[in-house]
């Protein structure tokens, strides 16, 4: 049953290159999809192209269902995943501080490494930033640590929190998702046209 | 016609829907393989502990930040999201390849000068890496692996990132559109 290295059905040496495999989809799929692109990236937040939102949300629900649907079906033991933890004010101020980055960088991290892969100059300044930022964190960490340790829920998932069904929670999910899809078409077709 | 039809290619990009469909598949294959999701920020993190680490090793050690991801006998870059980074450069460089993307160059809007874009480049990038930290991911590890989990942490960010990027988006308007 999965996941499968932690419980030992593939050796653990297969870790390091299982990694590198995983990457080249990763990037590939994200390079194809056209993240290597900032203004690409940048049309979610001006609605002349929701791409960011239809990749993100699709892979989002997909990979959901099947976390979902493989432990029923018994493959998976989703008790056994990995779950991001909860620090209540670090996600928040965190989550505040990358969004005015990603508005103003036009990429995220991942795909920022897509276009360095590429050779665009503006991705491998924006790389450079970021480091400049993982820096800056760590020598002010004593000024952060209040909100990077404290606060903290465990690694709990929306069942935890809100004691909702998970099935049903998917299922709603899935329903915002199609009607945000179908909005943001709907935007798309009134905001004028940007070529790039 | 033969030029005009290259010079075409390079901005047909997958249908969105299909990108993410093969996404989905992967974070579900990466956890069924390995047992977590993707991540992107850690792989920086770790490139800079390893330069303060080689630079200024009594300070690393001081630090109560770097030292959490130091190791007595392992590098911080034997790590499985450089691993994983490594295979994104690589995946991205494929598909740029064969797409025909590849080339030096600064994307921006014709209404702003190349300078321009940089320097807001400079600033996006110190933002989210220093978000990145105070969240402990960024949209690959926290809130992309963090929802196909249903982490309650996952959301918050999410919902955060892209809450805080329409808001500003505003005075952001002239370097984008």
């Amino acid at each position: 049953m999965g996941p499968l290295i932690p419980n030992g059905v593939i050796p653990f040496e297969w870790d390091n290159i299982i990694a590198i495999l995983i990457g080249i989809a990763f990037g590939f799929v994200l390079e194809a999809s056209g993240f290597s692109s900032s203004r690409k990236l940048a049309g979610v937040f001006y609605g002349y192209d929701f791409a960011v939102l239809k990749v993100f949300f699709t892979a989002a629900l997909v990979a959901v269902i099947g976390v979902y649907y493989m432990d029923y079906l018994g493959f998976l033991d989703v008790n056994q995943l990995y779950v991001h933890p909860t620090y209540l004010w670090g996600a928040i101020i965190g989550g505040i501080i990358m969004g005015v980055g990603f508005v103003a960088g036009g990429f995220c991290p991942g795909t920022s490494l897509c276009a360095v892969a590429i050779g665009k100059i503006d991705a491998i300044v924006y790389v450079g930033g970021i480091m400049v930022g993982i820096f800056i964190f760590s020598e002010l960490y004593p000024l952060f640590q209040p909100i990077y340790e404290g606060y903290f829920y465990g690694n709990v998932t929306l069942e935890d929190s809100l004691g909702i069904n998970p099935y049903w929670f998917v299922f709603i999910f899935s329903i915002i998702a199609i009607v945000a899809f179908v909005i943001s078409d709907m935007v798309q077709k009134r905001v004028k046209k940007i070529f790039y | 016609m033969k030029k005009e039809l290259k010079q075409k290619s390079k901005h047909i990009y997958w249908n969105p829907y299909y990108g993410g469909f093969l996404l989905g598949i992967l974070i579900l294959f990466t956890f069924y393989l390995t047992g977590r999701g993707l991540g992107a920020s850690g792989a920086m993190k770790s490139s800079v502990v390893s330069i303060i680490e080689s630079v200024a090793p009594t300070h690393a050690e001081e630090s109560s930040y770097y030292s959490k991801f130091i190791t007595e006998d392992e590098s911080p870059m034997k790590n499985w999201l450089v691993f994983e980074t490594l295979g994104v450069l690589i995946g991205a460089f494929i598909s740029g390849g064969l797409s025909g993307r590849i080339g030096w160059r600064i994307q921006h809007s014709p209404k702003i000068t190349s300078k321009r874009r940089l320097v807001f480049a400079v600033i996006g990038g110190v933002l989210f890496g220093l978000g990145a930290q105070i969240a402990r991911g960024c949209t690959s590890g926290a809130a992309l692996s963090g929802m196909a989990v249903l982490s309650t942490g996952g959301f918050i960010t999410m919902l955060a990132i892209f809450g805080s990027a329409y808001a500003t988006a505003y005075f952001f308007r002239k370097n984008w559109i």
